[in-house]
């Protein structure tokens, strides 16, 4: 149970790595990355993901399968 | 080549003193009948008048005078505009929310100090993003604590969407940022649903009327507040034909009644090619022509800015040039000390220089509303300085103004695609495209200017001269109308 960042279409404005209540995202290299194993959804935090709901790009906070 | 005029490119190797000021003036008071942002001090409180003298977004007569430059910390945002797109890092275009590279606050220091040490004008920081400087505040703040400990006499000024603005606005007023620009587009949240899209706030995104309802009352907000604490505020606000166009004048009365010092209607920049929703919908941004009449439409308002250039997230210089390009990372030393001779140097002589040009440009501005008929339009080739002094065709843009019996007032800037002139020799197709962008301009003053396209632009109908070279603006306009547009003023060339 985790999200993950579509590199490519990550702009790095890091707006993400603020909003995330586990602090699961840092940049590495180029971009942002999220750590699956402290990654929780925002489950018990927040109604949905906080990278999902600030993204600027569509589609880049998304679910990994 | 020789130019006599005081050059302030030229501080480095000397004193104020050594610096002699072409035609000294001897009269006296401010006859400037704009006494807001556009002319001198007037009867602006002293205090007031102290915040904006050295601000070149905050007063137009500093803008000739002083630099600014923006550090782009603060990359993230806390809305989506239609007008926006954040995918954009782009060298080499001008607006809004484009940089080159992102930059965290250490760096951002490094770069304020190289700048300072470098171009003498500086007088301004802000931080314009490219998100929103509220919203990514830590960096914000970081970068203004940093910089105003090295560099204690830096204006600093920021820029935000309001949404976040309430939340810092105590901060704000701590850390003395006495400048803060909130861009409202609307005051009717059914109008800014075809603006934004969504907005995120207490962690969660809100879309449609809900979005724009609590992003109005945001920035209402934030901009009494701000206010209350004597804050000096800009808003800006966005033209955009059929969107928000005629509803501008009731943001202007709006942002008047809660005490917004300035208002700063820019014109929609839209294209395909930048990606924004507007750009791909085919959304088409206003002429000069409609937005000159809804800037004069909300004369008697909030005062208006005219001179905003929309400068880029990362813009460094006075407005209208941008030397961000020389002051990338990879070209600013990892150890930085501040020297602040530079800027004192500047400083005394522009002191000098602005009282000797107040005096020249109120006498030739007497002298033209003693005389003059129909109002007419003059663009003018300026590198700073207040004076008519560069080349046709080294001319990135032209700064134009209106001359008429109620005197000399700046009006705007027109944008030259690409500068005439480039190593010395003119292109055809260039100087087509720069005929197009002075429509309606009766005449250009220069520097200087070369038979060919004076030729061309005279078949065109418009008149380019140097003969008013290295005069201040005012004067240079005012003995051109007298002089050539005709009218019986005897005394024409008295500055």
């Amino acid at each position: 149970m985790a999200y993950k960042i579509i590199a490519s279409q990550c702009t790095q404005c890091g707006a993400c790595e603020f909003e995330c209540p586990t602090a699961a995202i840092k940049m590495k290299g180029d971009t942002y990355i999220i750590d699956p194993n402290k990654c929780v959804e925002c489950v018990g935090h927040f109604d949905k993901p906080q990278c999902d709901a600030v993204c600027p790009v569509p589609k880049t906070c998304v679910k990994a399968k | 080549m020789d130019e006599d005029f005081v050059s302030l490119d030229e501080l480095r190797s000397v004193t104020a003193d050594d610096i002699p000021l072409e035609a000294p003036a001897t009269s006296s008071g401010c006859s400037s009948k704009s006494c807001g942002s556009s002319g001198g001090q007037g009867d602006m409180p002293a205090e007031v008048w102290e915040k904006i003298k050295d601000h070149p977004c905050y007063s137009e007569e500093a803008h000739h005078y002083f630099a600014r430059m923006h550090v782009a910390v603060a990359p993230a945002c806390n809305i989506q505009c239609n007008y926006c797109n954040r995918k954009y890092d782009c060298a080499n275009e001008s607006r809004p929310g484009v940089v080159s590279e992102k930059l965290t606050p250490d760096q951002a220091l490094r770069k304020v100090v190289t700048v300072a040490n470098e171009v003498p004008q500086l007088s301004v920081l802000g931080i314009a993003g490219p998100g929103d400087a509220c919203y990514d505040w830590r960096k914000s703040k970081a970068t203004f604590e940093a910089v105003s400990k090295a560099i204690p006499d830096i204006k600093l000024c920021i820029s935000t969407n309001g949404l976040a603005l309430p939340d810092h606005v105590d901060e704000l007023a701590k850390m003395n940022v006495d400048h803060v620009t909130i861009t409202i587009n609307m005051v009717d949240p059914e109008i800014g649903t075809k603006i934004y899209p969504w907005i995120f706030y207490n962690h969660r995104r809100y879309t449609g009327l809900e979005a724009s309802q609590i992003l109005h009352e945001r920035q209402m907000l934030g901009l009494e507040m701000l206010t209350a604490r004597g804050i000096l505020t800009k808003i800006n606000s966005v033209m955009i034909p059929g969107v928000n166009d005629e509803h501008l004048k009731v943001v202007n009365a709006e942002v008047k009644k809660r005490g917004a010092f300035l208002h700063n209607i820019m014109p929609l920049i839209s294209d395909p090619a930048h990606g924004t929703h507007y750009g791909l919908t085919g959304q088409r941004g206003p002429t000069h022509a409609e937005l000159k009449t809804l800037q004069d439409a909300c004369a008697g308002g909030a005062n208006l800015m005219r001179h905003c250039r929309q400068c880029r997230a990362d813009a460094v210089g006075l407005l209208g040039e941008d030397r961000g390009q020389e002051f990338t990372l990879n070209q600013i030393p990892e150890e930085v000390s501040y020297d602040p001779a530079q800027r004192d140097t500047y400083r005394q002589v522009v002191a000098r220089e602005r009282a000797d040009h107040v005096d020249a440009k109120s006498r030739a501005i007497a002298d033209l509303m003693a005389a003059a008929d129909a109002p007419i339009l003059v663009a003018v080739a300026t590198k700073g300085g207040g004076r008519v002094n560069q080349h046709f065709g080294h001319a990135r843009e032209f700064q134009v103004y209106e001359a008429s019996a109620k005197g000399v007032s700046f009006v705007g800037h027109r944008k030259v695609e690409d500068a005439y002139c480039q190593g010395g020799f003119g292109e055809d197709a260039t100087l087509t495209s720069t005929i197009a962008t002075l429509e309606g301009i009766t005449a250009v003053l220069c520097a200087k200017v070369g038979d060919c396209p004076k030729d061309e632009l005279s078949r065109a109908g418009i008149i380019v001269s140097d003969a008013y070279a290295y005069e201040y603006i005012e004067n240079a306009i005012s003995n051109f109308y007298l002089n050539e547009i005709g009218s019986a003023a005897p005394q024409a060339r008295s500055a």
